[in-house]
C-alpha cells in the first residue's frame, strides 16, 4: 500500500453500509418494551381522535348531540361509556376531546421547545452581559402571573385554538430556556467545543451542530414532562372560559365536569381521568425510551 | 518572510484575586516547514501562548495585553473574527492534549472529519468523504470505511488522537499546533503518534509547533526548542545547541531531570522549590529563587532574551554579562 498522502480527489469510495443515526435510535427504541407500549398507546389514541374528527358519527353519536330525555346514564350497550347530564355520549366527547388535548399538548410543547432551546442555547453560549440580560428577561416573565399573561395574549390577539397553543407555548418555554442554558454552559467548557473553534467553525454552527445534539437527553425528558403540563393547563384555561368553548370538549373539560359530579355519576370522571392518566404514563415511558435511544453512548449491539 | 512571527505577546487573566500574567513578552519566529518545540513546566505559559495565537483565550477573564502574531501578513491578534475563522482550521490547525474529550461524542467520526472541508472549501460531500477516508488511511486507522460511521467512544485513546490528526490535516494547513498531543497516551502509543505527525509533516511540508513538558519528546522531534518558565522565554536555540551547549541554568536543570539519564539506583534529579506565584511574580529573573547559580543582581534586574551565540538566545543575566562583556 502506498504510504503517500498526496490528497488528490480519488474515486468517491463506497462507504460501508452502516445504519444511520436514526436507524440506530429506532433499533434501540424497539428493544425498550415500555417505550414501545407508550408509543403504541399514544398512536392509537391519536388515531382514534383523528378518526372522530373525520367521521363525527364514529360512535353513532356526535360530541354535541344532546338527548335530554336520557340525562346522565351509566355505561350501557347503546352508550359504552355512558352519557353526561345533557345526555351527550361520553365516548364521542372523550375521543373529540382527546384530539384537542393531544393537539394542544403537541403544538404548545413544540412552540416551547423551539423558543426555549434557541433562546437558552444563545444565552448560555454568549455568557457574560448578554446572558445576564436574557436571563433577567426570563425572570421578569416568570414573575408575571401566568393567567394574566395568557389572558392578555388571548384578549389582544383574539380567541382561537391556534392562539391558545401559542399562548401556552409562550409561557412554558421559560423553564426550557433555563434548563438548556445551564446545560449549554456546562457543555461549552468541554474541549470539543474549543476544538470546533480551532477548526474555524462559526458560532451558530458550533451551537446548533455541536452543542445542542449533546443536550437531546435533557431536552426530550423535559419535553415529555411539558406535554402533560400543557394538557392540564388547557383544561384550566377552558375552565376560565378562555380555552375550548362548549359544546366542544377536551379532556380537561371532561375531567372538570366529571369531578363536580363524581359522587352521583362516577363514570363521568373515571373514563376521562383514565384516558388522561394512560396518555401521561405512555408519554413518560416514551420520553424515557427516546432519551436512551438517542444517546449514542449507550450500548450498541 | 517567516510563516509566523510572534512579537512581544502578552496574555493576562483577570481573576478575582488579581491579574495573572500568564504570558509575558514572548517573541519567536517560525519558518515554513520548521518544527519548533515549546517546553516548560505546567503553568509556564506554553499552552496559553498557543491558545492566544489561535484566538482561543476566553475573554473575559483572559485578555491579550499586547503584541502581534503575524501569520503570512495577517495579525492574528487584531484581525476580524471572520478573517480568523477563515485561517483557523484551514491554514492553521491545532490538536489538543486530550483526544478523549476533543471529539464531539454525539457526531460520527466521518461527520467531524469532513466538517472543516465543507466549511473551508468548495467541495461536495462525496469528494469530502473520499478525502476523509484517504486521511484516515494515512493516519494509520485500519478499516477506515467502517470507522467513518462510528462514534468517538468506540475508539481507543491513541485511535482518537489519530482521528484528531487526520481532522487537523485534512485541509493541508501550513501550520500545525500540537498542544501536548501525547500527554494523555501511554508511552508506546506516544511514539507512534509522534512518528505519525513527523511523517505527515514531511509529506505536507507544514510547520509544526509542538508543546510539551517532556524535553525528551521534543529533542528527537524539533529543529528548534524554546524553553519557557513563568510566562517568559528562558532560552531559545537549535535543538543540538540547546542540549550540548546549554546556556540557561533552568534548561540544564530540566535536562538533568530526564529520568533516562540517571544511573540505576541513583536519586532522581529534581529542581528544588516551586514555580513563582504568577499573581505577584518576583522582580528580576523568575527562576532566580530556585537557581543554584543565582547571584545578587539576578533577583533585581529585568530579564530579556538576548542572542549570546549564533541562533542561540538566553535570558540568563549571568550568561549575558559574561558573553557580552568580553
Amino acid at each position: 500500500m502506498s504510504e503517500s498522502i498526496s490528497i488528490t480527489t480519488t474515486q468517491p469510495a463506497q462507504t460501508a453500509a452502516s445504519p444511520s443515526f436514526w436507524q440506530d435510535a429506532r433499533h434501540r427504541l424497539w428493544k425498550n418494551k415500555l417505550a414501545v407500549f407508550g408509543l403504541v398507546v399514544v398512536c392509537v389514541l391519536g388515531a382514534l381522535s383523528l378518526a372522530s374528527y373525520l367521521w363525527p358519527n364514529l360512535t353513532g353519536y356526535t360530541y354535541a348531540r344532546q338527548d335530554l330525555t336520557l340525562g346522565p346514564a351509566p355505561p350501557s350497550h347503546a352508550h359504552w361509556l355512558g352519557t353526561d347530564a345533557l345526555g351527550r355520549d361520553l365516548l364521542a366527547r372523550l375521543l373529540y376531546g382527546g384530539g384537542i388535548s393531544l393537539t394542544v399538548g403537541l403544538y404548545a410543547t413544540g412552540v416551547s421547545l423551539i423558543i426555549g432551546v434557541i433562546y437558552g442555547a444563545i444565552s448560555g453560549f454568549a455568557g457574560g452581559k448578554v446572558d445576564s440580560v436574557m436571563m433577567r428577561i426570563v425572570d421578569i416573565l416568570y414573575a408575571l402571573p401566568f393567567v394574566i399573561f395568557v389572558i392578555l395574549i388571548m384578549v389582544f390577539f383574539g380567541q382561537s385554538l391556534v392562539l391558545m397553543f401559542i399562548a401556552i407555548g409562550a409561557v412554558e418555554w421559560l423553564t426550557m430556556a433555563r434548563i438548556v442554558r445551564g446545560q449549554v454552559m456546562a457543555v461549552k467548557r468541554q474541549e470539543f467545543v474549543e476544538a470546533a473553534h480551532a477548526l474555524g467553525l462559526s458560532e451558530a454552527r458550533i451551537i446548533f451542530q455541536h452543542i445542542v445534539p449533546n443536550l437531546l437527553g435533557p431536552i426530550i425528558v423535559y419535553a415529555t414532562l411539558t406535554m402533560p403540563e400543557v394538557i392540564l393547563l388547557e383544561s384550566f384555561l377552558s375552565f376560565l372560559g378562555l380555552g375550548v368553548q362548549p359544546p366542544q370538549s377536551s379532556w380537561g373539560v371532561l375531567i372538570k365536569e366529571g369531578a363536580d359530579v363524581m359522587q352521583e355519576y362516577p363514570w363521568l370522571l373515571i373514563y376521562p381521568a383514565a384516558a388522561m392518566a394512560l396518555t401521561l404514563f405512555s408519554l413518560n415511558f416514551l420520553g424515557d425510551g427516546l432519551r436512551d435511544a438517542l444517546d449514542v453512548r449507550g450500548s450498541k449491539d | 518572510m517567516s510563516l509566523l512571527n510572534v512579537e512581544k505577546l502578552s496574555t493576562s487573566f483577570h481573576t478575582r484575586n488579581g491579574v495573572v500574567r500568564a504570558v509575558r513578552d514572548v517573541s519567536f519566529q517560525l519558518e515554513r516547514g520548521e518544527t519548533l518545540g515549546i517546553v516548560g513546566e505546567s503553568g509556564s505559559g506554553k499552552s496559553v501562548t498557543c491558545y492566544s495565537i489561535m484566538g482561543l483565550i476566553p475573554q473575559p477573564p483572559g485578555r491579550i495585553e499586547g503584541g502581534r502574531a503575524m501569520f503570512d501578513g495577517v495579525d492574528l491578534l487584531a484581525c476580524s473574527h471572520g478573517k480568523l475563522n477563515s485561517i483557523r482550521g484551514r491554514r492553521i490547525s491545532m490538536i489538543f492534549q486530550d483526544a478523549m474529550t476533543s471529539l464531539n461524542p454525539f457526531l460520527r467520526i466521518g461527520e467531524q472529519l469532513i466538517e472543516p472541508l465543507l466549511i473551508h472549501e468548495k467541495i461536495n460531500r462525496n469528494d469530502a468523504i473520499a478525502r476523509a477516508l484517504h486521511m484516515l488511511n494515512a493516519a494509520g486507522i485500519p478499516e477506515a470505511e467502517t470507522r467513518m460511521n462510528m462514534y468517538p467512544h468506540e475508539f481507543s485513546g491513541g485511535m482518537r488522537q489519530r482521528v484528531m490528526i487526520a481532522m487537523a490535516l485534512i485541509t493541508k494547513p501550513d501550520l500545525l499546533i500540537a498542544d501536548e498531543p501525547t500527554t494523555a497516551l501511554d508511552v508506546t502509543v506516544q511514539a507512534q503518534i509522534l512518528e505519525l505527525i513527523q511523517k505527515m509533516q514531511r509529506e505536507l511540508g507544514m510547520a509544526v509547533i509542538l508543546v510539551s513538558h517532556d524535553l525528551g519528546v521534543v529533542s528527537g522531534f524539533c529543529d528548534r526548542v524554546m524553553v519557557m518558565y513563568a510566562g517568559q522565554v528562558m532560552e531559545s536555540a537549535r535543538t543540538d545547541d540547546l542540549f550540548y551547549d546549554t546556556k540557561h541554568p533552568y534548561t540544564r536543570a530540566l535536562r538533568q531531570s530526564i529520568p533516562a539519564l540517571q544511573m540505576k539506583g541513583q536519586e532522581l534529579h529534581t529542581i528544588p522549590g516551586q514555580p513563582p506565584d504568577m499573581l505577584c511574580p518576583p522582580p528580576g529573573c523568575p527562576f532566580a529563587p530556585r537557581c543554584e547559580r543565582a547571584v545578587d543582581y539576578c533577583a533585581r534586574e529585568e530579564i530579556r532574551l538576548l542572542e549570546v551565540a549564533p541562533n542561540h538566545a538566553t535570558a540568563c543575566l549571568r550568561v549575558q554579562k559574561e558573553k557580552l562583556a568580553v
